[in-house]
């Protein structure tokens, strides 16, 4: 088990190698440079800025070093927890991204285990009742969670909840509760606000996962000892949750790796819908006023939290199924 | 599939079930691989509905000018923000043929809200290939006729299918219009990730070793990365000034910079599968090159899946392009997509009062839909001989 981990935190190197590339690359693509960036906007605010100041600024930046060398100083700050600046807020990146990113996450992970918890009953009856209403009823709506964009989503939903509930979905708090301290009402209204993103951002996961758990399980219930285990005379609840559905719950665990980062994508967007305070309008707006340092901290750190839960999915699989964990099977 | 579908007269059942039918399907052996995929697709009835139906789509994007009464430019003062105009048939009682009322604008002195009262004393008959706004049909024939309108000029009350916008433009005639960006990027875009995808995938299932490292890896990384906020992120990189043209392709390359994947995978594990097969070593026997292996032999085992996974690549274009659009850092009005005419739903208040404002968004779900049931239909035709 220790080796399989080993093998696996290896593998991660190169994968968070290209993620800091592509990062840095959302730094560096676009036209112009962060310092003269920052200069006009200073200017723009009345204050005088003098060569040595531009000179300042951009050998703080490295800006008169190669490409590489500034890719190197990028990331070995980082390695130290310095994410550079961002003018837009006048803070240190870091610190929006400690208060932003674990929400984005957070959001994303409690979607994932609602799409579970609704796409579990959901997939076990469409495979077992293969072709019947409920089955044609779950493909449907499979395909509607795969084919309808999480914003269009969060705006019909949103839309239904102002004019049908009269409840405005905005925000992760109402305004009374912005800035009153921690509460049971708080708490509250943040769970009412978080309804309509859990759903939304869950319910692409929610079809995929209904259609791995229900191929899954009809494959399952093709096996011998399925028939061994109802001719022994158990029940059909019995036969079918002591060892298909056990084995076909498997697989949704590996499903992990290519649901989460359609799901933390999807919270991005629906938080810039619904102007949720995660890393959504923060990435929208850095990137519309070139606060680059800001965007790629946000690619990064999503990149990079995205790969590590992916990597816990495949130990977690790895620790329920010994075939994988002994390199039987890939995957 | 009931058992009617299987029994129609003419059609050959593709897969013989019992000794006695086979001898009347001789046709079946001699059918080509392509006969027998087109014969399975055929009973798949929801996929051969939603062809027709994206058929249907992609002919009035392509003639958007002549489907569509109206311009995409064209503002109708006076009718900001209007409701769609209802079709009737019954003028006081009366059946007739399709018409509609005249609607006056007024604002409600309390509420300021537009009000729309139709005009219920002269019904204003609908005409068909009728005159109105010039145009150039596929930007090459000088055009003034139309689908449908309700008369020349502004002096016909104009009907709108879908309402209008808070500039007073026709909501149908954008969608439609919108239709051509939409509808064009993600083939584009997987034209191009198919490109990408065969080569590199073809590189890495051929030869193997550490160029097939190189490219795992590469899939590994792109596939576990958040793809929105990265395309967010990167097009901080489109200048804002940029012609239609240039955001339209550079998106684009966007979009198949990471869908590459899913098609490298298909054919790589494609090859590998087939270079062992039997067929594979006796043409090697025979004495054929690589090239004529790989091209004459192992790529007709594959072509079919290919197409799946060309298929289910463009509803993931679809909604790329709409969600970037949306948000602002896609195509950029003047252009129409559907993601550029859904910005005016991105204020929740003014889809409260408008929801018709979100008509094109209901294009995006169906045309994702049409190609998700195609592909499903395409994934079971695709492999005639399993089953």
């Amino acid at each position: 088990m220790l080796a399989f981990i080993i093998r696996r935190v290896i593998t991660l190197v190169p994968i968070l190698i290209l993620i800091s590339i592509v990062s840095f690359a959302v730094i560096e693509l676009p036209p112009g440079d962060w310092v003269s960036f920052r200069i006009e906007s200073l200017r723009q605010s009345g204050l005088q800025v003098g060569e040595d100041e531009i000179y300042r600024l951009t050998s703080q930046y490295g800006l008169d070093k190669p490409a590489y060398v500034r890719y190197v100083s990028w990331v070995t700050n980082m390695l130290q927890g310095d994410f550079g600046y961002s003018f837009q807020w006048n803070e240190p990146v870091n610190k929006i991204l400690a208060e932003r990113v674990p929400r984005t996450m957070a959001i994303s992970l409690m979607s994932l285990v609602l799409a579970w918890i609704i796409s579990t009953p959901i997939g076990i009856i469409s495979a077992v009742k293969q072709y019947s209403a409920i089955d044609y009823a779950s493909t449907f709506l499979s395909f509607i969670g795969l084919a309808t964009p999480g914003f269009l989503l969060a705006l019909i939903l949103a839309y239904f909840s102002i004019t049908v509930i009269g409840f405005s979905p905005l925000g992760l708090f109402s305004q009374q509760y912005l800035d009153a301290p921690f509460s049971l009402a708080k708490l509250l209204d943040l769970g009412k606000h978080l309804v309509l993103p859990l759903l939304i951002v869950g319910l692409t996961g929610t079809g995929v996962a209904i259609r791995v758990l229900r191929a899954n399980l009809l494959d399952e219930l093709k096996k011998q000892y399925v028939v061994t285990a109802r001719a022994k005379g158990l029940s059909e609840y019995q036969v079918l949750m002591r060892y298909p559905v056990r084995m076909a719950i498997n697989p949704l665990i590996s499903t992990i790796g290519f649901v989460l980062p359609g799901l933390v994508g999807g919270e991005v967007v629906v938080s810039i819908v619904l102007s949720l305070e995660t890393t959504g309008p923060v990435l929208l707006r850095a990137v519309q006023s070139q606060d680059l340092y800001l965007a790629g901290g946000i690619v990064m750190m999503l990149s990079t939290l995205t790969v590590i839960g992916t990597l816990l999915s495949d130990i977690a699989l790895a620790a329920l199924d010994p075939r994988i964990r002994f390199g039987g099977v890939r995957k | 599939m009931s058992a009617q579908t299987l029994n129609v007269p003419g059609t050959p059942t593709p897969i013989p079930v019992d000794p006695q039918a086979q001898d009347k399907d001789d046709k079946f052996y001699y059918a080509t691989q392509w006969n027998l995929i087109w014969w399975k697709f055929k009973r798949h009835k929801l996929a051969i509905i939603s062809v027709f139906f994206l058929a249907l789509l992609y002919l009035s994007a392509i003639f958007a000018e002549f489907v569509t009464p109206y311009n995409v430019a064209t503002r109708f003062e006076g009718q900001q923000q209007g409701p769609p105009t209802p079709i009737r048939f019954i003028h006081q009682g009366s059946l007739r043929g399709p018409f509609i009322y005249a609607v006056k604008r007024k604002a409600d002195p309390k509420t300021f809200k537009f009000i729309f009262t139709p005009d219920e004393t002269k019904p204003i008959p609908i005409q068909f290939f009728s005159q109105g706004d010039p145009y150039k049909l596929l930007g090459l024939f000088p055009s003034s006729l139309h689908l449908f309108s309700t008369g020349v000029g502004k002096t016909a009350p104009p009907v709108f299918l879908f309402g209008t916008d808070r500039l007073g433009r026709d909501i149908f005639s954008r969608t439609i219009h919108g239709a051509r960006i939409s509808l064009a990027i993600p083939l584009v875009g997987v034209a191009l990730s198919f490109l990408i995808g065969v080569v590199l995938g073809g590189l890495s299932g051929y030869f193997g070793g550490v160029v097939d490292e190189i490219v795992q890896r590469l899939i590994d990384f792109l596939s576990a990365i958040p793809q929105l906020p990265l395309w967010i992120a990167l097009s901080a990189a489109l200048p804002r000034d940029w012609s239609t043209e240039k955001t339209f392709f550079a998106i684009t390359i966007l979009l198949s910079i990471i869908g590459w994947t899913g098609l490298a995978r298909v054919v790589r594990g494609k090859l590998l599968q087939l270079r062992e097969e039997d067929y594979a070593l006796a043409a090697q026997a025979a004495g054929a090159g690589q090239w004529r292996i790989i091209l004459k032999h192992l790529l007709p085992g594959f072509t079919s899946h290919l197409i799946v996974s060309i298929t289910n690549g463009i509803p993931a274009g679809i909604l790329a392009e709409t969600s970037l659009s949306f948000i602002g850092v896609g195509m950029q009005p003047p252009a129409v997509s559907w993601g550029v005419l859904l910005q005016d739903a991105q204020n929740l208040v003014s889809v409260a009062q408008q929801p018709w404002q979100l008509i094109p968004g209901l294009f995006v779900i169906a045309t994702g839909l049409l190609f998700s049931f195609v592909g499903d239909g395409l994934r079971d035709a695709a492999d005639p001989y399993t089953r």
